[in-house]
């Protein structure tokens, strides 16, 4: 298991051009494990001196077999690996998959839980901006926005932390609603980051959109044009930078986004500065949703009371027989669901957000499939790069904001 | 199902025979392996579903026949639609057209379909592995393939399991 | 300790050479930048202004193997991983030392299937555990901290 595999040349030769071959340029192996390439990610790149060639990217090092394994859990306790695989949008995946799963039983979510699940969306949103904002700046050479990101989603964290008790990973939004309430310190703490977080965004402006050296090495580089970026299945920021207005919160809004006003930030020269300035937008539209969304939120359930489908209170336990016969199914056998096969997507921070789920009618998905954003948008990445050189291969990289647990799953 | 679909549902059933079906608002239609690619090149170019967005395959063994179920997802950014393709592709040789002539991202999906179930489509131009390892064995999301968990260790049988489990000396 | 503090007065202290080796050993620790899945994550946020890991000098994550003490596995290690992670881990220079960050670094986490390794000591040595999915930063600066208690009660002559 820990022998490296011998590939020999003869499998690759398709893939480089000519003069591989013949010794005029250089086959560079850029790692698994690598600085800039945020995560475990290979890239094979064919140089003619600095400039690149060819890019050709190896993924699957990061494999963990999710979609086989939730085959074996039952739907509830397979939302628990699905945070696990776009490790930086975690409340984004259990929303993906808990509207599935509603969508397959037709489960009512209650208006307090749809304001919770956008409020914590949104919130997570603005912290995997801030985790792309930091890396990429790291990778163009800008440390100090790096700390100051990070600083940032401390505070992101304290508010998860305060409502599942957990930084990251919290499987807080369950099939149903959320799983509980949250607590009293929670709108104010949301209030105090709403009054904090704009002045800092004006910050991370002034430090890089017209810094020269930022301008310089993302400006004209990496270009996608439109039809270009739809044909290669592009979905999210990199595909409205290039000018393509698709948002799934405005397209088929869910979790009552129809009741907030905001706005798309769009572009269209398609490079890396563009992909930029659309996400940098995308943390004061997201702020906005935050605050709308805190205004409005009703008093009521913060869970569907459809017993047969969500576990009921401990205190009903003890003195109704339906709770009780309900709560012993929920977790020896898990729910039953009618056979067919839904998608459901989302908008998450790096694209379209999918979930398919095939049921044959029993307690466990019979097949989920994800469609991930990152996996699509990384196919782009060699047409971006040809002709470039490695500094601007890196820059790209940065731009298109891969997460490699979203790519192998 | 919304009116813009009516066209779309219209042709699909004169050329290809479709057969349409709906389930919680989702439109899905199953057509014949062999027209994939004019299918998908209509609906492309014809009705505007320029984006493909996502592509996998469902294992029904132990039915053989048909064992596989492709799926092909195609959004209309355009027009605000959704719709599943299903084709069925039997268990002995599974094989399909390629698509990607029409659509780019079809080359990592088709890919990732070959390693983990086995489909190959003829006409793609770098059939390999691209998840697992090159020298792996076995496609695994196929239902006959184990999950290959490992036994947990619980206080009972701790030692014997210890004993078996590899560890690194040095 | 009429000798000694007569000799501090001049400018010299006393020791043992295991201890100055250990403590110089400790002072300065630069772990390998080898985040892998989630647990990077926390690591990262670990090396950020709020949790500061420069005080215990590892503020830089060395990229090269050759210049690094500390591999920090954080993260799932899958199948196609392993042998890298073996190379990496045969290209550090003694002393070495390898901490297993997170439940799918120790013992394969939540996963249990063909594509993840079950505990990453199958592949190396590993030196402390810590648990959590992921650990706070925290729970990362307090493995960080047993890891410079072993070190301190190292002999010489069980490392080269």
């Amino acid at each position: 298991m820990t022998q490296l595999q011998e590939v020999s040349v003869d499998d690759i030769k398709h893939l480089v051009s000519e003069r591989a071959i013949q010794g005029e340029t250089v086959l560079l192996n850029m790692g698994p494990q690598h600085p800039s390439t945020h995560g475990v990610l290979r890239l094979l790149l064919e140089l003619d001196g600095e400039t690149v060639v060819n890019c050709i990217p190896d993924i699957g090092f990061l494999h963990t077999g999710i979609e086989k394994n939730m085959e074996s859990k039952t739907y509830a306790k397979a939302n628990v690996m699905a945070d696990r695989l776009d490790y930086l949008n975690t409340l984004g995946n259990n929303l993906a998959y808990s509207m599935a799963v509603e969508k397959l039983v037709e489960l009512d979510v209650p208006e307090r839980a749809q304001s919770i699940r956008v409020i914590l969306a949104e919130l997570q949103r603005i912290a995997s901006h801030l985790i792309w904002l930091g890396t990429t700046g790291l990778d163009v050479a800008a440390m100090s926005t790096f700390l100051y990101c990070f600083r940032e989603r401390e505070s992101i964290l304290d508010i998860f932390e305060l409502c599942s008790g957990q930084r990251m990973m919290t499987t807080y939004i369950r099939p149903g609603g959320v799983w509980r309430d949250v607590p009293v310190e929670f709108e104010a703490a949301v209030r105090e980051f709403i009054k904090m977080f704009p002045r800092r965004v004006d910050e991370y402006e002034a430090l890089l959109s017209r810094n020269p050296l930022f301008l310089d090495r993302t400006f004209g580089i990496g270009t996608v044009s439109a039809e270009q970026a739809l044909n290669f299945g592009m979905t999210g920021p990199p595909l409205r930078a290039s000018g393509v207005n698709w948002d799934l919160r405005k397209a088929r809004p869910y979790c009552g986004y129809e009741q907030y006003d905001f706005e798309v930030p769009t572009r269209t020269e398609g490079d890396v500065y563009a992909r930029y300035i659309v996400r940098i937008e995308e943390l004061r539209q997201s702020l906005r949703i935050v605050e709308q969304a805190l205004n409005k939120m009703p008093i009521g359930p913060v869970c569907s009371s459809n017993h047969k489908f969500i576990p009921p209170p401990r205190s009903e336990i003890g003195v109704n027989m339906e709770a009780l016969i309900h709560h012993f199914k929920l977790w020896t056998e898990g729910f039953s669901t009618p056979k067919g096969s839904i998608y459901n997507a989302i908008e998450s921070p790096r694209g379209e957000l999918g979930v398919y789920i095939v049921s044959d009618g029993g307690p466990k998905p019979y097949r989920i499939h994800w469609r991930t954003p990152s996996f699509d948008n990384l196919q782009a990445l060699p047409f971006m790069a040809k002709g470039l050189l490695v500094a601007d291969l890196v820059a790209i990289i940065g731009s298109v904001d891969i997460v490699l647990g979203d790519v192998d799953r | 199902m919304q009116p813009e679909f009516e066209p779309t549902i219209q042709a699909l059933k004169k050329e290809f025979n479709a057969q349409i079906s709906e389930f919680r608002g989702d439109v899905s239609a199953i057509i014949p392996a062999e027209n994939i690619v004019s299918a998908a090149k209509m609906l492309r170019d014809e009705f505007d579903f320029s984006l493909l967005s996502t592509m996998t395959a469902v294992d029904h063994w132990p039915e053989e026949k048909p064992r596989f179920d492709m799926l092909y997802q195609f959004t209309s950014v355009s027009k605000v639609l959704s719709l599943s393709v299903l084709v069925q592709v039997p268990g002995i040789n599974p094989s399909l057209p390629t698509i990607t002539g029409i659509f780019k991202n079809a080359i990592w999906r088709e890919r990732e379909v070959w390693d983990m179930f086995g489909i190959k489509f003829e006409g793609h131009p770098d059939l390999r592995r691209i998840l697992m390892p090159a020298d792996w064995e076995g496609h695994p999301l196929r239902k006959d393939y184990p999950l290959g968990y490992e036994e947990p260790q619980f206080t009972f049988n701790f030692e014997e399991i210890d004993l078996r489990k590899p560890y690194a000396k040095e | 300790m009429g000798v000694e503090q007569k000799l501090a007065n001049m400018g010299a202290v006393t020791t043992t050479l295991e201890t100055v080796v250990n403590w110089s050993r400790t002072r300065a620790m630069w772990p390998l930048l080898f985040g892998l899945a989630c647990c990077a994550i926390e690591m990262m946020a670990a090396e950020g202004a709020h949790y500061d890991m420069s005080r215990f000098g590892m503020e830089l994550m060395r990229p090269s193997p050759r210049q690094s003490d500390l591999m920090i596995v954080a993260g799932r290690v899958s199948r196609k991983m392993a042998p890298v992670l073996r190379r990496l881990y045969d290209q550090m220079p003694e002393p070495k030392w390898v901490i297993a960050m997170g439940d799918c670094a120790s013992c394969g986490g939540v996963f249990n299937n063909y594509a993840v390794v079950a505990g990453v000591d199958e592949i190396v040595p590993v030196d402390i555990y810590i648990a959590g999915c992921p650990p706070r930063p925290e729970a990362l600066i307090h493995g960080i901290m047993t890891l410079y208690d072993k070190v301190n009660h190292e002999k010489i002559k069980d490392r080269a």
